[in-house]
């Protein structure tokens, strides 16, 4: 088994499981029911999964013909940007509100966060302001 | 030598079947997405679907002149991307 069979060999894991991830994030954007949750999906897809792509390029290139790592530079961008882009987008869904209450529970029940006792209620409230 | 090829081109035919379906899906999140980070969130996505989509022709056809088609989109997707958020969060983008 020489180094080019193993190469190839690697190529295909790579693509697999780049394009595993890829389908496996989107479906969870896809399928989520709550714009917080919804946030948490996708994250994979641009790790994991371009990762997992741009490897399996990598690996053909020193295969197939001179070698070269450029697609190193497109990893890293997207894995410097990624946070800041889910972390605008955090902010959006704080801004807009739709993160305020959690959503139901199963049964016919309240979050214990949501029922505060009747003596406690200014309490709560000042804990709830924000410092500044 | 022959299987390995084999392997790689059926993990080929998968790869792109699955990401085109991922491009899909995240399209389908755009149009019924119920406020504006989730839409913002789809846009996001098909950015970096786009990017792995490019990457794989870039691998099938075997050249590299698709590296920066890819850095100039990824480049683009992020910013787009910021500017979307700021401008839904302070109503303006350059103050």
């Amino acid at each position: 088994m020489s180094f080019e069979i193993i190469g190839i060999y690697a190529v295909g894991v790579c693509l697999l499981l780049g394009a595993g991830f890829a389908l496996v994030g989107t479906i969870g954007l896809l399928k989520f029911n709550d714009s917080m949750t919804r946030l948490h999906a996708p994250t994979k897809v641009g790790t994991i999964g371009i990762g997992g792509l741009l490897l399996a390029s990598i690996i053909h290139s020193f295969v197939y013909g001179e070698g070269s790592l450029h697609d190193l530079l497109i990893m890293a961008f997207l894995f410097v940007t990624a946070p800041i882009s889910a972390n605008f987008i955090a902010k959006v869904n704080i801004h807009k509100r739709s993160c305020d209450t959690p959503p139901l529970p199963p049964r016919d029940d309240t979050w214990s966060t949501l029922n505060v006792p009747e003596a406690d209620r200014e309490l709560a409230t000042q804990d709830d302001t924000p410092a500044g | 030598m022959t299987a390995a090829t084999d392997f790689m081109n059926i993990a080929f035919i998968i790869a792109f079947v699955a990401v085109a379906f991922a491009q899909v899906m995240s399209m389908i999140r755009l149009v019924i997405g119920p406020s504006v980070g989730d839409r913002i969130l789809a846009l996001d996505t098909m950015v970096v679907n786009a990017i792995g989509l490019i990457v794989l022709l870039g691998i099938a056809q075997g050249t590299r002149i698709y590296f920066e088609v890819t850095l100039i989109i990824a480049m683009l997707g992020f910013v787009s991307t910021v500017a979307y958020a700021r401008f839904v969060l302070r109503g303006d983008i350059i103050e």
